[in-house]
């Protein structure tokens, strides 16, 4: 009997695992010794990244997805039934169809989703680019700005880091290129008390949004939202009146975790080196999912990836142990709609971002088109 | 009897501890605890500071090698 793998996601995490597992074990995949099987919400792959550029008609929204099956090994059978409960001890799989899957070893990369209703009034008054349906609004909301107050909201806990300032540059040289910087004024929230949560990120953003006159509000959780009167207001106590308003909105794991009591908040707890689930030995934990305090990016989820598909290439092939996490991230950051740089780091190296360059943003316009290389396992 | 989550931030340099607390402060009850232990210095100074902003409590930090633990109690 070969032992069956089951990804639980069909997000980035468990696409590159999905397609490294057949490329590391395409032996046993052919003998049967292995299996691999995914369950997904969804027959198309989406490249969440590239939300950020739609609200400045910098992708077309076709560019954004891809069939998950063509983008999947054709060895992985994949099945569009999502997973409504997750049993850890009876290591068993139930689907929303009712159908159940058996594994040796489980993967769980079953991402975020955002969270703007937990916030009062946010769903209503906010504008933001984290899914297609938001990111079509925010680009017709662009559309028709005239000029006024922004005032670009983050809130916590958020996916990737860095968007919130990438979307805050790009706004400003949007306003500037239709010529409406003039007569409007930008404001970035920041929930702690510098303006990114990596120090030495922070240190470049502030001289960079004083030279644009970007205004900016830190120490600011939001705690809720008039969309009639145009105001939000933190839980530290201030008001800000706003024409538009973009948020990057909280996030939560997804609800099959917490159906299935695996993890508060939806996030799983983690081994931050080994990826397994605390308290299991078959079932490791990729991407947004994990309750490891560092970024909920797709760099994580593809170093993470990397990691469990050697492990389990080894667990599988020689039975010992390959390899631990050693906490790396690599970010873009685009600086502007020309310019970017880029951060990384793992949990012994601090970041420390270089001066940003066109080369750069154009490496970053480049990876946006590389990105189904990695999805593929190739990258 | 209050509850205590424990966060294990030494060399989370992104999103932080600071974010982590304010992330997990979402999921506990009032009167509920978090220990977040730190590699870095700043959260030492931050925490407490965003604590008497907002209106959580600052129940301690200790010091350690090359870490400190910072305590918070959920007040609202």
């Amino acid at each position: 009997m070969g032992k069956k793998i089951l990804i639980v996601g069909g997000g980035l995490a468990g696409t590159i695992i999905a397609n490294g597992l057949c490329r590391q074990m395409s032996k046993q995949l052919k003998t049967g010794d292995v299996s691999v099987t995914m369950l997904g919400t969804s027959d198309q792959h989406l490249y969440q990244p590239g939300l950020l550029y739609v609200p400045f008609g910098k992708f077309r929204e076709a560019e954004l997805f891809r069939d998950q099956r063509k983008v999947l090994d054709n060895r992985v059978p994949y099945f569009v039934d999502p997973a409504s409960n997750i049993d850890v001890d009876g290591k068993i799989v139930t689907t929303e169809s009712g159908k159940t899957h058996s594994y040796d070893y489980l993967v769980i990369a079953t991402g975020s989703r955002i969270m703007p209703q937990t916030i009062p009034g946010m769903a209503e008054g906010a504008h933001w680019f984290y899914d297609l349906d938001g990111a079509r609004k925010m680009r017709e909301a662009l559309d028709n700005f005239e000029g006024g107050k922004i005032i670009v909201n983050v809130n916590a806990p958020h996916k990737c880091p860095v968007a919130p300032l990438e979307v805050t540059f790009m706004l400003y040289d949007y306003l500037t290129e239709k010529g409406l910087m003039d007569k409007s004024e930008i404001t970035y929230t920041y929930p702690i008390g510098r303006l990114h949560a990596l120090e030495p990120v922070a240190h470049w953003a502030q001289p960079e949004m004083d030279k644009y006159g970007i205004k900016y509000e830190t120490f600011f959780n939001t705690k809720e939202v008039d969309p009639g009167a145009k105001t939000i207001t933190s839980e530290e106590g201030e008001t800000l009146n706003y024409d538009l308003l973009v948020t990057i909105p909280p996030h939560q794991g997804a609800q099959v975790i917490l159906d299935s009591d695996l993890g508060a908040g939806g996030w799983v707890p983690t081994d931050r080196n080994k990826l397994l689930r605390e308290g299991s030995d078959d079932v490791f934990i990729c991407g947004d999912t994990t309750n490891i305090p560092i970024s909920k990016a797709g760099s994580t989820a593809h170093f993470e990836a990397d990691t469990i598909i050697d492990n389990l290439t080894s667990l599988l092939t020689e039975e010992r142990w390959a390899r631990n996490y050693d906490g790396k991230v690599f970010c873009f950051v685009e600086t502007g709609m020309n310019s970017g740089t880029y951060v990384w780091f793992d949990y012994k190296t601090p970041p420390n971002p270089g001066a940003p360059s066109q080369m750069i943003h154009w490496f970053k316009l480049a990876y946006n088109r590389l990105y189904w290389l990695s999805a593929s396992g190739l990258l | 009897m209050s509850n205590r989550t424990q966060i294990d931030a030494r060399g989370a340099f992104c999103p932080g501890p600071l974010m982590e607390v304010i992330a997990t402060l979402k999921l506990i009850e009032i009167g509920d605890e978090i220990e977040v232990m730190s590699t870095d210095q700043g959260t030492v100074k931050d925490l407490p500071e965003w604590c008497a902003k907002v209106g959580h409590e600052h129940v301690e930090t200790v010091q350690h090698d090359g870490y400190a633990s910072l305590v918070v109690r959920k007040s609202k």
